[in-house]
């Protein structure tokens, strides 16, 4: 077991967003946990890496119970995990080279000339070779997240956590963010955790998905069991018909 | 009954969200004193702070001083003529402008400049997640945003200040010669009369903790930031308005203290 999260509460104020959230994952393999706007998704993968603590419950990676690490053992977790942000959180008073090669000039043991080549490899992945000395405002949105993503595989890490990576992105440029995802768990076998409300990337990408709901994973399976799933709430996200989630209690 | 107890609720939730900044501020403070020892993160960006927060605040501090300077001999001059001799002019130039001008007048200043730059680039930072891309990226956002930033605040305040001491009493003794008819001995001899070496460390106390002041409540306001755009705006007003609060207390401590 790589990544498990066990039965975790989070409330913000009055509003309780996690409700019990559990969910395994599986090593190589890519997971979507799939849900609507505000379900808590993002919120869930937070807690991974320990951005956000538990209300209640527990959150263990490789063994260690990450809502229990202090500061400095957290940082030593984290280098193992990528995080692929929404909307890239590039740092824009940095050049694209400059962002992709701060995970590496954290880690030490490298000179500024082999972090300067690998964040140049890291760009030629994800085929934004020659824009590495553009500023983050000088990229498309599409650009922006292939640069958040050399960012988060810069330091090799073992897991990735992409949050919503095709959100607000045109059909073509999420099919390209969706091949990188797969070539990161084909080449370099990286275990994925992908947070998403499209459908199509969810069913091309992973191995297996997990539907929340109401704070709590709602229904698990491969995409094709998903696919297959008599459950209203799942039947009625996937094919987009409200209707039939509506008689839930 | 309602309208009897909206403004006392008003008041509570008011009370209550101050308390609660005061202690988010508190726990940021401590962080900042536990990140004083990873100096790897801070140590390189420190000088590149004190040029944004010294350096480039140079000229309006300078502005402000030289007009400060200018009213100061003028207004002397209309107080004491007929009464008191015109020396005192530079008496009095001197000691406003290093006691309580130089350093107020430039804290209020840098609390606009340098105060609201540090609030809305961090709280820009936190609501485009790039502070929770830092610490995913396994850096201490507290070790590499704020402990330069108040470190320069503390180190280059004195600096500005004590630069614009000095061009407010030069030009309080040119306006003094140049329009008052005072020769420049006169003007010298009231600056000397009253003049202690201590007036010039006070200055710099004084202003070194407005210095932590205005960078510390940028910092704080600009990394609790919520709410995307407007969030920013909100911290960003803030931490001009608190810290000029807090120097104008501070800057009456002072005087209580040490004078």
């Amino acid at each position: 077991m790589s990544i498990e999260l066990v039965d975790i509460h989070k409330a913000f104020g009055d509003n309780e967003v996690l409700k019990g959230f559990s969910l395994s994952i599986q090593e190589g393999q890519t997971t979507s946990v799939i849900g609507g706007s505000g379900s808590g998704k993002s919120v869930a993968l937070k807690h991974i890496v320990g951005l956000l603590r538990p209300d209640q419950g527990e959150v263990w990676v490789d063994g260690e119970n990450v809502s229990r690490l202090d500061q400095e053992s957290l940082y030593v977790l984290r280098r193992n995990v990528g995080y692929v942000f929404q909307f890239a959180a590039l740092f824009d008073s940095m050049t694209i080279e400059e962002n992709v090669g701060m995970g590496l000039k954290r880690m030490g043991g490298h000179t500024d000339a082999e972090i300067r080549d690998r964040a140049r490899e890291c760009l030629q992945l994800v085929d934004l070779e020659g824009y590495g000395d553009r500023l983050p405002s000088q990229l498309s949105g599409g650009q922006r997240k292939r640069a958040g993503l050399a960012r988060a595989i810069a330091t090799e890490p073992k897991y990735i956590l992409y949050d919503e990576p095709t959100t607000g992105l045109d059909p073509l440029t999420t099919a390209v963010i969706d091949e990188l995802i797969m070539r990161m768990s084909d080449e370099l076998s990286v275990t994925g955790l992908v947070i998403t409300h499209n459908m199509t990337s969810a069913f091309r990408v992973s191995d297996r998905i997990a539907m929340l709901y109401d704070g709590r994973i709602r229904y698990e399976g491969t995409p094709e069991e998903v696919r297959n799933a008599d459950d209203p709430v799942v039947k009625g996200f996937i094919e987009g018909r409200p209707e039939l989630m509506e008689s839930i209690p | 009954m309602d309208v009897i107890l909206s403004p006392v609720r008003a008041v509570g939730r008011g009370a209550v969200s101050a308390v609660e900044a005061l202690g988010r501020a508190g726990y940021l403070g401590i962080d900042a004193m536990h990140a004083l020892r990873k100096g790897s993160l801070w140590a390189p960006h420190l000088l590149g702070q004190m040029a944004r927060v010294g350096v480039e605040s140079v000229p309006i501090a300078l502005f402000i001083a030289t007009f400060t300077g200018i009213v100061l001999a003028l207004q002397a001059s209309y107080t004491f003529t007929g009464t008191v001799p015109l020396y005192f002019v530079g008496t009095l130039v001197g000691k406003t402008m290093v006691l309580e001008l130089g350093p107020v007048l430039t804290g209020l200043a840098l609390s606009g400049r340098v105060g609201a730059n540090i609030a809305a680039e961090i709280g820009t930072m936190r609501v485009t997640e790039q502070i929770d891309a830092l610490e995913a990226l396994a850096y201490d956002p507290v070790a590499y945003l704020v402990v330069p930033k108040v470190l320069a605040g503390i180190l280059m305040f004195p600096v500005v200040v004590v630069l614009a001491n000095g061009v407010g009493i030069v030009s309080g003794w040119v306006t003094a010669m140049l329009l008052l008819d005072m020769s420049s001995q006169e003007f010298v001899k009231g600056l000397q009369l009253f003049f202690r070496p201590f007036d010039v460390q006070f200055s710099i106390i004084k202003s070194a903790t407005f210095g932590l002041t205005v960078t510390a409540v940028g910092c704080a306001f600009g990394f609790h930031t919520r709410g995307g755009a407007e969030g920013v705006g909100r911290a960003t007003t803030r931490a001009v308005v608190i810290s000029s609060m807090i120097i104008l207390v501070l800057d009456a401590f002072w005087a209580a203290v040490l004078l």
